[in-house]
């Protein structure tokens, strides 16, 4: 049982490690007033991305960079659009996730030839886990020994950068120069320009903040979860990330919160597939998969706190003449 | 930026501009794919318009996408934006479906049809109708509660299609089919009158409802009280309130009227061609109409030619991948994004551009 519940929680921070990642890059862009439903977008690229270059240069590391300057690609033509060229931000968003699910496919089917998939990578071309010291010397000690050897160690290293990047980016927004602008020009821009500062300039560094962050989980779904690319890999997940994002009021620390929450739920969906549970009969696992959106709606409609947007997200800057 | 344009520049050839680019950028994927685009552009010609099968295809497609960008046009014009349209158009299969499965053993076809098509259009509506009332109400915004609910649509429609409605002793997840009562007629009289064949193509009566529902659309906005409401209301919901419009009200039914546009959608895939319930009926057809009410400029006629563009586009495709193995079905959701972006986003990119041009031009007129 307790071995179970170790398990269940180890699980549960693989799956969070993509969603906190993406939701970290939506928190930068929507913090500086631009909204992003292109998350799922910047995720799948970032993913094809990576291991494309895996698998054409043996490195996960280069896949990464390459996962990262493609999800920057895409998030500075979502700047692009919404910033220099003041256009809806949501249909902007909506073109980003087009693009990316048409583009690696029919790409990935026409340099691999696989059905859009990436070759498999072999040993070297994925990322390694990580095994903390003393993991396999105190796996025997009771209790806390399984909880360092399994829930702590042997993970990707992007699960440890996904965790230290929450309060991370906590520190960036709350307790430096640069996280008090971001903040500021997503609250009141016409502040920030009246202080001499360029509000594009601004919101285009945020948008590639946004998407490093997507680069590294896509690189995550693609090189170190599965061993290559295969179509519509990300399923939702920027969604979900979005969904997160919002359900933690769009603050750093409660954005890791909610990722291990659903994590947890989806987790906990798999184990349950097919199992019958106590009272319920057959476990509703549709229902538990659909609990992070079905959540997040109960908390847009005021029932649990309010959730309120930065207030200058959606509109382009227009100064005034 | 606000300089004053003709009417035909600002409706036309701007829109036409950023079309050709997209289609460009399209061009250039292919190339980078090492076909050459011309020839790619011949082959979903024939395969779109070359004989009475593929007609019929183009036409059966574009009938799903009138109904969808019909669904995002009328929110646009107030102001909304309903993303959620797969997901209403999902639900509203499920109506059709369950008036088939109760009727089609003892109903003639022609009492179950009309049936079909106000239970799709309410079950469409109603799953439209909770992110309209929290936008309206609670002031959660519609575009993030419409994309939850796209994927509480799909959950809710897994567990049915797997618990409920499953034949027993099956493993897909599908209702039965349906009895003959329970499926529209094909139309191949109508592409008779043409001196065409429909060959095996399942173009239906929906075809012509979807033709119905576009006049429908335009009498709405252009022609009754509530249109004036909703289009006031999308211009300025301040000056809407303080002309007595409740915009509670406004909202609720726009999105009602959108989502049962798309919920009739459903009626073609599930009555007009598969003639049982499966899973992803909507087939993405929802997200295609983001793009064509954005091509069609939310106007009924536009919305029109866009979708028949897009049927093109589906149809040729698929003869495309076939003749030219390496441009898979995916194209299309490439060019659907170009189209998005550019007819879309950055709708405003050349207007600085041409507004130049403009007022260069007029001022060599005064000179001479």
């Amino acid at each position: 049982m307790f071995m179970d519940v170790i398990l269940l929680l180890d699980s549960t921070v693989r799956l969070a490690t993509p969603l906190l990642l993406t939701a970290l890059a939506g928190l930068y862009a929507e913090r500086s007033g631009v909204f992003d439903i292109g998350l799922e977008g910047k995720l799948l690229a970032a993913a094809f991305a990576a291991a494309a270059t895996a698998a054409l240069t043996g490195s996960p590391w280069l896949g990464a960079l390459s996962g990262m300057v493609v999800a920057i690609a895409f998030a500075l033509v979502h700047g692009a659009a919404c910033i220099t060229f003041r256009g809806n931000q949501i249909v902007s968003g909506v073109a980003i996730n087009f693009l990316a699910a048409g583009l690696t496919v029919l790409l990935g089917q026409s340099w691999f030839q696989q059905g859009g998939r990436t070759p498999p990578l072999m040993g070297e071309g994925r990322f390694e886990t990580i095994t903390l010291p003393l993991a396999e010397t105190v796996r025997d000690v009771p209790i806390l020994g399984p909880i360092y050897s399994e829930l702590l160690s042997g993970h990707y290293l992007l699960v440890y950068v996904a965790f230290l990047a929450a309060p991370f980016s906590w520190w960036v927004l709350y307790r430096t120069r640069f996280g008090l602008r971001l903040r500021a020009v997503g609250e009141n821009p016409a502040a920030v320009d009246t202080a001499g500062i360029s509000v594009a300039g601004l919101r285009y560094l945020a948008m590639v903040c946004a998407g490093i962050l997507c680069g590294l989980a896509g690189s995550y779904l693609a090189i170190a979860q599965s061993a290559g690319f295969v179509k519509d890999m990300s399923a939702g997940k920027g969604f979900i990330a979005l969904a997160a994002l919002i359900f933690s009021k769009w603050r750093p620390v409660q954005v890791m919160g909610t990722c291990l929450l659903f994590g947890f739920l989806d987790a906990a969906a798999i184990r349950l597939q097919g199992k019958d549970l106590p009272l319920i009969g057959e476990a509703p696992v549709q229902l538990i998969q659909a609990l992070p959106y079905i959540l997040t709606v109960v908390l847009l409609a005021g029932f649990i706190g309010k959730a309120i947007p930065p207030r200058a997200g959606g509109t382009p800057y227009v100064k005034e003449r | 930026m606000n300089a004053q344009l003709p009417r035909w520049v600002d409706l036309g050839l701007i829109p036409l501009l950023n079309l050709i680019v997209a289609f460009l950028v399209a061009g250039g994927v292919v190339m980078l794919i090492g076909e050459n685009p011309v020839e790619a552009v011949e082959h979903i010609l024939y395969g779109a318009f070359g004989f009475g099968e593929g007609i019929a295809f183009t036409l059966f497609y574009a009938t799903n996408f009138i109904f969808t960008g019909l669904c995002v046009a009328v929110a646009f014009h107030a102001s909304l934006f309903n993303i959620g349209g797969e997901g209403q158009a999902y639900i509203g299969g499920l109506g059709v479906a369950l008036v088939c499965l109760a009727f089609d053993t003892f109903l003639p076809w022609w009492i179950i049809a009309p049936l079909a098509i106000c239970a799709g259009a309410a079950f469409g509506a109603g799953w439209a109708f909770v992110p309209a009332y929290l936008q309206a109400k609670r002031g959660s915004h519609i575009v993030i509660t419409t994309i939850m609910f796209n994927f509480l649509a799909a959950s809710l429609m897994v567990y049915l299609l797997v618990n409920v409605l499953k034949v027993d002793g099956t493993m897909a997840p599908e209702s039965r089919t349906f009895e003959e009562a329970g499926r529209l007629p094909k139309i191949g009289w109508f592409m008779e009158l043409f001196g065409q064949n429909i060959g095996g193509a399942p173009l239906n009566l929906s075809f012509f409802l979807a033709i119905l529902a576009c006049v429908g659309v335009w009498l709405l906005i252009w022609r009754t009280k509530l249109g004036y409401e909703i289009r006031t209301f999308g211009a300025n919901p301040a000056a809407a309130v303080y002309a007595g419009i409740n915009p509670v009200r406004i909202t609720v039914i726009t999105m009602m009227i959108s989502g049962g546009l798309a919920g009739m959608m459903a009626l073609n895939p599930v009555m007009g061609d598969q003639n049982r319930l499966f899973l992803e009926l909507a087939g993405g057809a929802g997200f295609v109409g983001i793009a064509v009410a954005l091509m069609g400029r939310a106007h009924p006629v536009g919305v029109a030619l866009a979708a028949l563009l897009f049927g093109v586009l589906y149809q040729g495709g698929a003869e495309l991948s076939f003749e030219m193995p390496a441009i898979t079905r995916d194209m299309i959701v490439v060019i659907q994004g170009l189209v998005v972006l550019f007819a879309g986003a950055l709708e405003f990119m050349f207007r600085p551009v041409v507004a130049r041009v403009f007022a260069r031009t007029a001022t060599a007129k005064g000179a001479a």
